[in-house]
């Protein structure tokens, strides 16, 4: 996937001589590996920051929200659904956006590398589907497939769904990944059971708000955990507070969320926050038939109402 | 999220339905007090200075 890297400064490098676009969001290598930053690049000279790796998992269509500027954005398959619901939620327009798209392979999970060895990690690299850890003294090399972000590893939409430049050859979608085995298993629980999986699940939260952040989604002025006339929620760490925190953030995301993986993978702690926007999503897809952000001419759910929505709740 | 499913219960009333409206808060009610209090979503580590 990193030869994508020329192209994509071919094509952003272009767009801004042309005038196309004002900028062009993307990646440019972080000061530590495995840490790419977000970059936003306003010269054409200054296209060859920008890089690509398996190492880009931040969600760039964080940065898009009520800009005014026209920008070209570096899109994954997960980073296009978000840019659509954020086109579809009035927060961008499509004509702003020069949307480069990046089919997708998945992104390598950070800390699946770092718990493999105890010392520093100086350098990582890929070659033929093998992934290259060099440390002090050592230098190890592990299968690509093993080494995914968990949200990847369930990923059926890789390649991007709007895009005006791609930056490969589209990629073969998994198939046949059944993305909700755990999420079944939760379901199955009785509620006390439930309720100690949260309180275990949540327990080291630190009310950091990364995950807030780092998700598109949230795009609020003032966040409901902000707010304090009224107070919506505690601000303190106490598990009730913490519980109400994850639990109406994901419902904020409900039939919204891409699974990109933004919030579990900016967690300091690494919470799997994705069980209860996971969760919804599946909710979403039985009840609705809905995945968000594929189409730009659907309205979501949530804000549409048909005489065939399922009611059984209701007596 | 760890809460009884009868705990929560959703009804479509009507003003003129007085009959059903006595009906579901029974139901609601007698569901509700055989499941006992909630002890669940209550604070218990909170300390007043």
């Amino acid at each position: 996937m990193s030869n994508y890297t020329d192209k994509i400064r071919e094509i952003s490098e272009r767009l801004l001589k042309e005038g196309r676009v004002d900028m062009v969001i993307g990646f440019k290598q972080g000061t530590m590996p495995m840490m790419n930053e977000p970059c936003f690049v306003k010269k054409p000279e200054d296209v060859s920051k920008l890089v690509w790796d398996s190492h880009c998992g931040i969600n760039l269509a964080n940065y898009l929200t009520d800009r005014k500027e026209k920008i070209g954005v570096i899109a994954k398959g997960c980073d296009s659904r978000n840019i659509v619901t954020h086109i579809i939620e009035n927060k961008i327009k499509r004509e702003q956006l020069v949307i480069i798209g990046v089919p997708c392979k998945g992104m390598i999970d950070r800390r699946k590398i770092a718990s493999m060895s105890d010392a520093e990690i100086l350098s990582v690299a890929e070659q033929n589907g093998k992934v290259i850890v060099k440390t002090k003294d050592a230098e190890k090399r592990y299968e690509r497939t093993d080494l995914l972000q968990k949200n990847c590893a369930l990923c059926v939409h890789r390649n991007p769904v709007i895009y005006d430049e791609l930056a490969a050859d589209l990629v073969e979608e998994q198939k046949n990944v059944d993305r909700y085995a755990d999420i079944r298993e939760i379901e199955a629980m009785p509620p006390d059971e439930k309720w100690h999986l949260f309180d275990d699940l949540f327990s080291a939260c630190i009310r950091c708000y990364a995950c807030r952040n780092a998700c598109p989604l949230c795009y609020c002025p003032t966040c409901f955990v902000d707010e304090s006339r009224p107070q919506w929620v505690g601000k303190s760490t106490d598990p009730i507070d913490t519980k109400t925190f994850h639990f109406l953030r994901a419902y904020h995301c409900a039939g919204r969320c891409t699974d990109c993986g933004a919030c579990e993978r900016a967690c300091p702690v690494g919470i799997n926050m994705r069980l209860l926007t996971r969760k919804l999503e599946k909710d979403c897809f039985e009840s609705f038939g809905w995945e968000a952000g594929l189409s730009l001419d659907q309205r979501p759910p949530l804000d549409v109402y048909k005489t065939n929505d399922p009611e059984d709740f209701i007596k | 999220m760890g809460i009884e499913p009868d705990r929560l219960h959703f009804s479509w009333i009507s003003s003129a339905e007085s009959t059903k409206f006595v009906e579901v808060v029974t139901g609601v009610t007698e569901a509700v007090r055989a499941l006992g209090p909630h002890q669940k979503f209550v604070k218990t580590n909170v300390k007043v200075a």
